[in-house]
Parts: structure tokens; sequence; C-alpha cells
């Protein structure tokens, strides 16, 4: 004979109600879990926003010495055609005086092409180019300066500009994203 | 049952604030009569669909651009390119036809049980009033996507207006906010179709209050003598209730998933074209008997057919307003008035013959079938309802609702709350 829900409660045990309760309750949760995820995702971008996620960049019309501004997945980034001695002063820096200690050659594998994302790590403004005394960037907000290579060196920001996924599809052309 | 607990924090809340014994006032011990059937499962059913309609409304709004320009391939940008959203515009689309055929339901079981009687009146208005609400919402809801449909239903409605006599062509350009339905309007009815399903929600608290008040009417349509004539509305109606979503739900995933368009027309996939009218526009399906009716009246008197269609359309719902004066019988449920209970399927049989009516262009048979059950709606109001509450000579009813079941007063055992 099977135990009753009665016996069961009297005795303290597990009751084929409590059973009940556990496996409907579980299933419910999954139930509603499932249908709350398409409410959730939906403010996730959407096909069309992630169909714009790279961006080619013709790097043959860029002077030496010039920074031109490119948008991907909707913000700026710089794309840098270096001197040679904005390479030299970027290479001559002890990585050890960084506050986010990082090579030259590790953020830009072509020397002469520099590309960062132009958001300043510290709040998100977008700083000038070719200004600061390190002869990088300074953003005019809270007054974060980065040298040739984009790195932080003096203001409140945290962290260098970073360097977004990008590869050359040949010697002029770069595909960012 | 007061509410005990041996809880600091509920104790602290209900001190200041008494919304927790209110609400195990009004959805666990609420008495409810025992016998409610399936019938009775249709007002939670709406409130469900309401709130899945303003969930997935206010998502798709996220995504949906309402200017002419934009809104039909915003439509198609939610149907291909946002996460889910085929999901969510098939189930707010879809769910507007399932929430007038479970309201449909709900009405059609007060009529049959005659919940619109003493003392519950206002209850029945409330419902009227949400009724018309949903009409309203639905309407420019269906507007929104801008395809053919759209603004043609626009068009013809809005101009129902311009039946009123004078001032009818001035009131249907302050609607359109121009000279034919455009931007203006599209802009409007986006704003109010976010509105006014918060005055839904505002009106359903009203009837849930009014309903409160004197409880749910039942089968037989008697009071309840006492307390053995009600069970605690959690969990017998909690659970049967529960079981009503499910089935309702397994019915609204298969339109969704399988027929998301079935209920929809093929021309609201071509873009609005202000210059060109589909060859033969109806208005979704909940809308059929009232076009039916606006389309079926001739001139009457001296008024002519386009104002007496227009008065004869509006007046088929206002005419619910009266109904519990029209309706003179102080028997309320079907069960127990024989001519009434015949009154009621032909009634039934008009509404489906009026939808038929619609759906069909106005001439030949469906135009004789809409004059036919425009004129039987309105005797069956006007004229038969009245009469036969004079007339007709009731069933004996019950002396309680435990009665016919237990033959006597005598408290069931499941009629008390088993106290853990």
């Amino acid at each position: 004979m099977s135990t009753t829900t009665k016996d069961a409660v009297a005795h303290g045990e597990t009751s084929r109600r409590d059973f009940l309760y556990i496996a409907a309750g579980a299933f419910g949760a999954v139930g509603a879990a499932a249908a709350v995820w398409p409410f959730i995702s939906q403010m996730n971008p959407s096909a069309d926003v992630l169909a714009l996620s790279s961006t080619e960049v013709d790097l043959a019309p860029i002077q030496a010495g010039q920074i031109v501004t490119v948008v991907w997945q909707s913000k700026p980034v710089f794309v840098w055609h270096r001197t040679e001695k904005d390479i030299k002063a970027a290479e001559d820096v002890k990585t050890d005086d960084l506050r986010e200690p990082q090579t030259d050659e590790a953020r830009a594998p072509k020397p002469e092409w520099l590309v960062v994302v132009g958001i300043c790590t510290h709040l998100g403004c977008i700083p000038l180019g070719h200004q600061g005394q390190y002869g990088g960037f300074f953003c005019p907000c809270h007054g974060s300066v980065y040298d040739t290579s984009g790195r932080i060196r003096q203001g409140p920001a945290p962290a260098n500009l970073p360097v977004p996924p990008y590869k050359f599809l040949n010697d002029t052309k770069i595909r960012i994203g | 049952m007061a509410l005990q607990t041996n809880s600091k924090i509920v104790k602290w809340i209900e001190f200041r604030l008494p919304i927790i014994s209110m609400l195990q006032h009004s959805l666990v011990d609420y008495p409810t009569p025992k016998n409610l059937s399936y019938w009775w499962s249709f007002g939670s059913i709406a409130g469900i669909v309401l709130v899945i309609q303003i969930v997935t409304g206010i998502v798709l709004a996220m995504h949906y651009t309402p200017h002419v320009t934009m809104a039909f391939d915003s439509i198609q940008h939610i149907n291909r390119d946002v996460n889910y959203g085929w999901l969510l515009h098939n189930i707010h689309m879809n769910g507007a036809s399932m929430f007038f055929v479970v309201v449909y339901i709900h009405i059609f079981r007060g009529l049959y049980y005659g919940s619109y009687k003493y003392p519950r009146e206002l209850l029945w208005w409330l419902g009227v009033i949400i009724l018309l609400l949903m009409m309203a919402t639905a309407f420019m809801g269906y507007v929104l996507p801008w395809g053919q449909m759209s603004f043609w239903g626009a068009t013809v409605i809005t101009n129902l207006f311009s039946a009123i006599p004078g001032v009818g062509q001035e009131i249907v350009t302050w609607l359109w906010g121009g000279f034919a339905v455009g931007n203006p309007t599209l802009n409007r009815f986006y704003s109010l179709h976010y509105l006014l399903p918060f005055v839904l929600v505002a009106v359903v608290m009203l009837h849930l209050m009014a309903l409160h008040t004197h409880g749910s009417n039942n089968p037989l349509g008697i009071d309840r003598k006492g307390p053995q004539d009600s069970i605690p509305f959690h969990p017998y109606y909690t659970v049967k209730d529960m079981f009503g979503f499910m089935v309702f739900f397994l019915i609204f995933a298969l339109l969704i998933f399988y027929e998301p368009n079935y209920l929809g027309d093929p021309a609201n996939f071509i873009q609005a074209n202000p210059l060109v009218t589909p060859t033969h526009i109806v208005p979704e399906w909940y809308f059929l008997p009232f076009y039916a009716i606006l389309r079926s009246v001739p001139n009457i008197l001296f008024i002519p057919a386009k104002l007496a269609g227009v008065l004869c359309m509006f007046g088929s719902i206002f005419l619910l307003f009266l109904l519990p004066w029209l309706d003179t019988s102080r028997v309320r449920s079907a069960r127990f008035r024989p001519i009434y209970k015949q009154l009621f399927w032909i009634f039934v049989a008009a509404c489906v013959g009026l939808e038929y009516a619609g759906a069909k262009p106005p001439e030949g048979i469906p135009l004789i079938i809409g004059r036919i059950c425009t004129a039987y709606y309105f005797v069956h109001f006007l004229i038969l309802l009245p009469l036969v509450g004079w007339f007709e000579t009731p069933k004996t009813l019950p002396k309680s609702i435990s009665e016919p079941v237990l033959g006597g007063g005598a408290a069931p055992a499941g009629a008390t709350r088993e106290k853990p």
C-alpha cells in the first residue's frame, strides 16, 4: 500500500502532494523563464544593426600625419597615418612608466598605422587629435592626455584607447570588426 | 477570515498599508458560488489577455515608428530584424482577436445567465464601457501597420462621424488633423492606442470592485443563501482559472505559431496608398456584425440611410446599457426561462448572421440576411425582452445553490477551508 497524504503529513514525511507541488512549480518556473526570454532578447541589437557591425576603410587617401575618423558600430574610430617622429616617440616610452603598460608594437602591428576607438576611457567623450603634451590625443572634457600610441599618460582616464579588432585586407585596406 | 500572520514584516506593512489583507480578502478568502461552470473562466482569461496585450504592446512600441513613410517598413523590421519580433508581433495582433473572442463569450454568458440584472447593473455598465474602449483601442491599433486595410479602415470609420448633421465634416477634419487620413492621424492614433489600454485597466479594476461587492452570478442565477453555498476563491477557482488559462494558451499558441495571418487581411501586406481603395474592404472579424448593421439600414422615414446606419450601429451597443431595464423578468438564469432561452439562441444566430453578412459585399442574399438579422437584433432588445418578462412563466427556482445537489442545507465537507 502506498502512503496517503494524511499519513505522510502526520509522520512529517514527504507526501505525493509535496512531489506534485515541486514538479508543478518547477515546470511553471521553466515555462515562465522561456516566456520571458523573448521580451528581454528583443532589446538586444537587431539583425539590421548587427549587419553593420564591420567597417572597411581605404587607407590610400590618408596622408602621412593625418588622423581620419571613421564610424564603426556607431562609434568613432581614429585611423592615424603616423610619421616616423610619431612612431619613434611611441616606441621610446618605457612601459614601466605607463598606467596601462602596453608596447607600441602590440598596439600597432604595422607601425605607420594606429587604429584606436576614439572614446575616452574616462567617461566617453571624444578626444582631440594632435593635441596634448605627448603629441597624441587630449580629451577636452576632463583633461586626459594620450600619447602617439593612444596610451593614457595623464588625467583621470584609467586605460589606453582600445584597439578594435581589425585586419589588413591588402596594403591599403583594413576591415574593422 | 482576517489575515493571520506571525511575520513582523507583514504586520509592519499591514499597519501602514493594508494591501496584503486586501489581496487575501479578494483573491484567497473571497467567497464564490460553488457552482460556477467553465463559462465563468472567461473573465479571468480576458484579464490575462489584457496583460499580454499591454506587455507585448510596450515592447513593440520600442521598435515601431509612427510616421507614414516609415510605419509600414518598421513592421517588416519588427518581423524580420528584431530578436523574436515575429513572435511579439504575432502575439499582439492575434491577441487582439483572442481578446474579442474571450470577451464576446463572456458577454453572451452574461446574457444567458442574466448577469446584468439587479444588483449588478453597474457591473454590466462597466463591462459595456470596457467593450467600447476595446473597440476604440483595437481600431486604432489596426491603423498603425499602415497597410491598405489600415488606411482605408481608418478612412471609413472616421467618416462615420461625417453623418452627423451640420458639423459632421468639421468633426472628421478635426479627427484627421488634415483633409484626409495622414501623418497627424497616424501619430494621434498611436498616442491614443498607447493610452487607452491603461484606461482599460482602470475600468477593469472598477469592474472587479463592482463584481466583488455582490459576488459572481452563477448558473442557477439565484442568490446565495448562506456560507454553505460558497467556497473560497483559493484554491478552488484559482486552480480552475489556471486550467482555463492553459486551455486558452494552447489555442492561442496554435494561432500564433501555425496560422498567424489567418485572421488578418492580405491587403494589409500592401503599403497604404491614399489614391487607390482595395476592391473589397472589410474590417477585422470582430467588427463585422456592427459593420453589417451599418450597411443594412435603408432610409428610415426622414432619416437618410447614411445617418440611420451610423445611428443603428452605435445604438446596437448603447442598447446594452439599457438591457438591465429592458429585460423585465426577475429570474436571471435562462435555465428557468423556457421562452427567453429560445430567444437567446435566436439572438446568437442573428449575431452569427450579421457576422456573415458583414464579411460579404452588401448585395443579394447577404444583404437580405443582414437586414433580417439587424431587424431581429433590435426587436429582441426593444420588443421581445420587455414582453417576455411579462408573459413567460418561469420554471420553479431551486431553494438554494446546494439544494439541487445535496437536497438540503447541511454544510458539505468541501465548503470550509481546511486550516493547516
